[in-house]
């Protein structure tokens, strides 16, 4: 029961709430540094997928780079750019950046080259553009794996955001690396509740953009 | 707009690897009719019809509508003049079934409501309910999506049908129900329609004119579907029409000119006096009609003047009589139709009703022969054997 312990000691101290080191202010560094990272790794990621999605090519290609950015260790990435590039932003960006394509690049390339065929081929027949058959036709259905590569990219992220701290930048992850180096386990268990939390609040998050961004129609629901 | 005249000249389809799938077609399609393309796989129909639409760009030759060279016209512009229905429909499944039959007038720029209000037309006409304007194409079966197909391929009135493989995935009982409702939609909108199909039942029964084509992409034959079952053009052609091509043709036969005899026919409450004065040349058997004048069943001649009364009266039972089963209309259903219902008949007789279901007369198998004959004669068309001409 420890744990629980830990849980309830940490969020029920008062010093914990307030200041550059309360949660509210870790929490807001934390989303903040996911949202940049996953948003850059979206622009970089989703136009390519969907683009090579529907012309069907570089599958192969993708899928290597994809493996090539999976084997990258995130922690010792973060490590090297910190040691090359100095104290800024960039080496914290930059690890989560490429931990976030590939999910994102792969399912939405998988997502819109799978896409049923013929109503691609009817929508071709009836004389509809290139683009507006990616957008009207095959987004569309596809979107619903396309949110999930989007929804593992963001959880994987905001897991691994703790990191940022490592280098002395914020997040919830302060609370584990300063807990550790201070020998304070209801710190470490503190930071990492959150770290849960708000991995299951993206999840919850993903759950209602589909629900709404997604046609009853394709939902079949 | 009503349809358009489309040739195709020489046309050929030759892929950079040498295969050749097409060659060197030449097909007048006749506006305003249904003509079909039909043929074993491999034989380039999917792609003929793909080259019309420039789904597939030929290599050789021409195609030309009302006079002018597709290839003048900007591909999306061309494919908005033509409706393109496939198999399996290829709804989009994430708009409704009114948003996916408004797609083509939305793309011409019609506005929310006046696509809406051509939805709910065009669901009518192919005999869907507008209750199902806003349901998802997961929603209906298979032979309503395909109606939906229909009625996005119809929406914006083009002139030009390419229909591929419509009905292909639907059972045969739903696929001759669209078959009907695509004649009927035919009779009135008068398009020019090119289907595909690999079924010869399917082209015989819809098309005006069809299209053999063989395994290479070479024309075998292109003939209206009488002509075509009564004769083939070689004997490749008869393999591929299949065994019974003689009993098919005959639907293109009406029973008006058939003599069908009344004698043979007697009321369910008739007096003794009435049974014995009716008879049938040749048959032993009289057909029992109810106070409706619809037909009960068959009655044996002898037995019903012993009994000396109607044997479908209350004491002699319908029992004693024998089903008549399946009737003919009279001067509406063809001689196929007719000849079929002889050769089920118990007695061997085939029974004629008018369009109410009531008898007018029964007629014999020989006498269905003999009319058959003679319509032949008639139209010059009588069955060459083809076996015997080689």
């Amino acid at each position: 029961m420890t744990v629980i312990h830990f849980i309830t000691a940490f969020f029920s101290d008062g010093a914990h709430w307030h200041g550059y080191d309360g949660i509210p202010t870790r929490l807001v560094e934390h989303v903040e540094f996911s949202l940049i990272a996953l948003g850059i790794a979206a622009a970089v990621g989703l136009p390519i997928g969907l683009l090579t999605g529907h012309y069907g090519r570089g599958g192969n290609a993708l899928a290597l780079l994809a493996t090539a950015a999976r084997a990258l260790p995130s922690f010792g990435l973060l490590v090297l750019l910190f040691v090359l590039m100095g104290l800024s932003k960039l080496p914290v960006l930059i690890p989560l950046v490429v931990l976030a394509i590939p999910p994102i690049l792969v399912t939405t390339y998988e997502a819109v080259r799978t896409v049923d065929p013929p109503p691609v081929d009817a929508a071709r027949g009836m004389g509809m553009h290139s683009m507006k058959i990616l957008f009207q036709v095959e987004l569309p259905v596809a979107l619903p794996l396309i949110l999930s590569g989007l929804r593992s990219a963001a959880i994987q992220v905001v897991s691994t955001a703790t990191i940022a701290a490592y280098v002395s930048f914020g997040g919830v992850g302060r609370y584990i690396i300063d807990g550790l180096y201070q020998r304070n386990y209801e710190k470490v268990v503190g930071g990492a509740t959150l770290v849960a939390a708000l991995a299951l609040a993206t999840l919850g998050l993903f759950g209602l953009a589909s629900r709404f961004a997604v046609s009853r129609g394709v939902r079949q629901r | 707009m009503i349809g358009a005249l489309i040739s195709i000249e020489a046309v050929s389809k030759r892929y950079p690897d040498g295969t050749v799938a097409v060659d060197g077609l030449s097909l007048e399609v006749p506006d305003r009719s249904i003509t079909v393309l039909v043929g074993p796989s491999g034989c380039g129909k999917t792609t003929t019809l793909r080259m019309i639409n420039r789904m597939i760009e030929l290599t050789g030759g021409r195609i030309l509508i009302d006079g002018e060279d597709i290839q003048h016209k900007p591909v999306n512009a061309l494919r908005r003049s033509m409706g393109y229905v496939i198999q399996n429909a290829g709804l989009f499944q994430h708009r409704t079934i009114a948003d996916n039959i408004g797609t083509v007038p939305r793309m011409l720029g019609w506005s929310k409501a006046k696509a809406r209000e051509r939805s709910m037309e065009l669901m009518e006409r192919v005999g869907l309910d507008t209750s199902m304007a806003k349901r998802y194409p997961y929603q209906l079966s298979g032979g309503q999506q395909q109606r939906v197909g229909v009625a996005r391929a119809l929406a914006a009135d083009p002139p030009v049908l390419l229909m591929d493989e419509p009905f292909s995935a639907v059972d045969p009982v739903v696929r001759r129900g669209l078959q009907e409702e695509l004649l009927r939609i035919q009779e009135e909108l008068g398009k020019t329609i090119v289907f595909v199909t690999h079924d010869i039942d399917e082209a015989i029964r819809v098309g005006d004119m069809i299209a053999v084509l063989r395994t290479g992409g070479r024309l075998a034959q292109y003939a209206p579907p009488d002509q075509l079952l009564s004769t083939p053009a070689d004997a490749a052609v008869e393999d591929f029409l299949g065994a019974d091509r003689g009993i098919r043709g005959l639907s293109f036969f009406g029973t008006d000119a058939l003599t069908v005899d009344p004698g043979g026919i007697v009321a369910s409450d008739a007096t003794a006096q009435q049974v014995s004065s009716r008879a049938t040349e040749g048959l032993g058997h009289l057909l029992v009609v109810g106070v409706d004048g619809r037909p009960l069943g068959w009655a044996d001649a002898a037995r019903l003047r012993e009994s000396g009364a109607a044997a479908a009266g209350p004491k002699g039972g319908p029992a004693q009589l024998l089903p008549h089963g399946q009737a003919f209309r009279h001067g509406e259903d063809s001689l196929r139709v007719a000849l079929d219902c002889a050769v089920l008949s118990p007695t061997g007789w085939a029974v004629a009703v008018d369009g109410e279901g009531r008898a007018v007369g029964v007629v014999s198998q020989e006498q269905i022969a003999a009319a058959i004959r003679a319509a032949h004669s008639q139209r010059g068309t009588a069955p060459v054997d083809v076996g015997a001409a080689r």
